[in-house]
């Protein structure tokens, strides 16, 4: 069962995160620098009071731009994607899916419980955006996607109505208490950027997840029990 | 989650619910794990290194 979960989770992670750098070097990431060009104007490089100023720490080690950074960034991405698989992988023990394409349905979920409730609050941002506390924001994002995945997991296994509109009511939760946001709201790059930016960062997320859901799914029915002792 | 989830048709019985369950826990919380590291780190290398990855995500940042 674990070794399973193991592989299932190994190679889906592997996978979508290889998808996920192709689509972010040719769309997401020329975005990013290009916001970072306005970034590095020494005269725009003020942050407004109350906001939360990102750190420049000069001993920290950064990868320089070309082929380091593309190679960090796909490490990144392959840490994030085998963990997200590893989830899903965990929750086909419970659940496993009886078609393959039921993947699609488990990696809509997870578009919906990592990225789109996450960013009703907390919109994809540029380099160079003001915004709240980090701490402040990262709380609000984890509560939001556990209260999301809950929300659909009573929404969709729920057996009877009152649980489902528990459902519904754990999923608005989050949005009435609202995201933290900065005192005022500035940003570098201009806007037709940051409009790019989000319509870029949500379709990817989205290839990313139907990607990491079906294959997941794929993988984990291949590895049958029967093929294994438990 | 995971009480609803406690009868699964699909799954075989060669294993225990308990087994699953620990299971299904024990990789969550891990994939959590990683996925905590890569993308909410304030560990400033960490950050650095995942940065492009952190935008993409539209995971919280700097």
């Amino acid at each position: 069962m674990i070794k399973r979960i193991a592989q299932t989770a190994g190679f889906t992670g592997l996978l979508a995160a290889l998808l996920l750098t192709l689509l972010q070097s040719f769309w997401v990431a020329p975005l990013i620098l290009q916001a970072e060009t306005f970034e590095q104007a020494p005269a725009a490089h003020e942050h407004a009071a109350g906001t939360a100023a990102h750190t420049h720490d000069a001993e920290a080690w950064e990868p320089e731009d070309g082929w380091q950074r593309v190679l960090s960034t796909t490490a990144g991405n392959l840490v994030v994607a085998v963990g997200f698989a590893l989830m899903l992988a965990g929750l086909y023990t419970l659940r496993a899916p009886t078609r393959t394409a039921q993947g699609l349905l488990w990696g809509l979920a997870g578009y919906a419980t990592f990225v789109l409730a996450p960013t009703l609050g907390l919109p994809p941002e540029l380099p160079g955006t003001a915004a709240a506390d980090l701490a402040l924001r990262q709380t609000w994002w984890i509560g939001t996607a556990a209260s999301t995945a809950a929300g659909i997991a009573l929404l969709v296994f729920g057996r009877n109505a009152l649980l489902k509109v528990l459902g519904v009511a754990i999923l608005v939760v989050p949005h009435v208490i609202g995201a933290p946001q900065p005192a005022v709201h500035s940003m570098l790059a201009p806007e037709a950027l940051e409009a790019q930016f989000k319509i870029a960062s949500q379709l990817t997320n989205m290839a990313f997840w139907l990607a990491l859901g079906l294959i997941s799914a794929w993988l984990f029915r291949r590895n049958r029990d029967s093929h294994y002792a438990a | 989650m995971s009480i609803i989830s406690s009868t699964s048709p699909a799954t075989s019985g060669t294993t225990t619910l308990s087994q699953r369950l620990t299971a299904a826990i024990g990789a969550s919380i891990l994939g959590a794990c990683l996925v905590y590291f890569a993308g909410f780190s304030h560990i400033e290398a960490v950050h650095n290194a995942a940065h492009d990855t952190r935008h993409s995500a539209a995971f919280p940042c700097h």
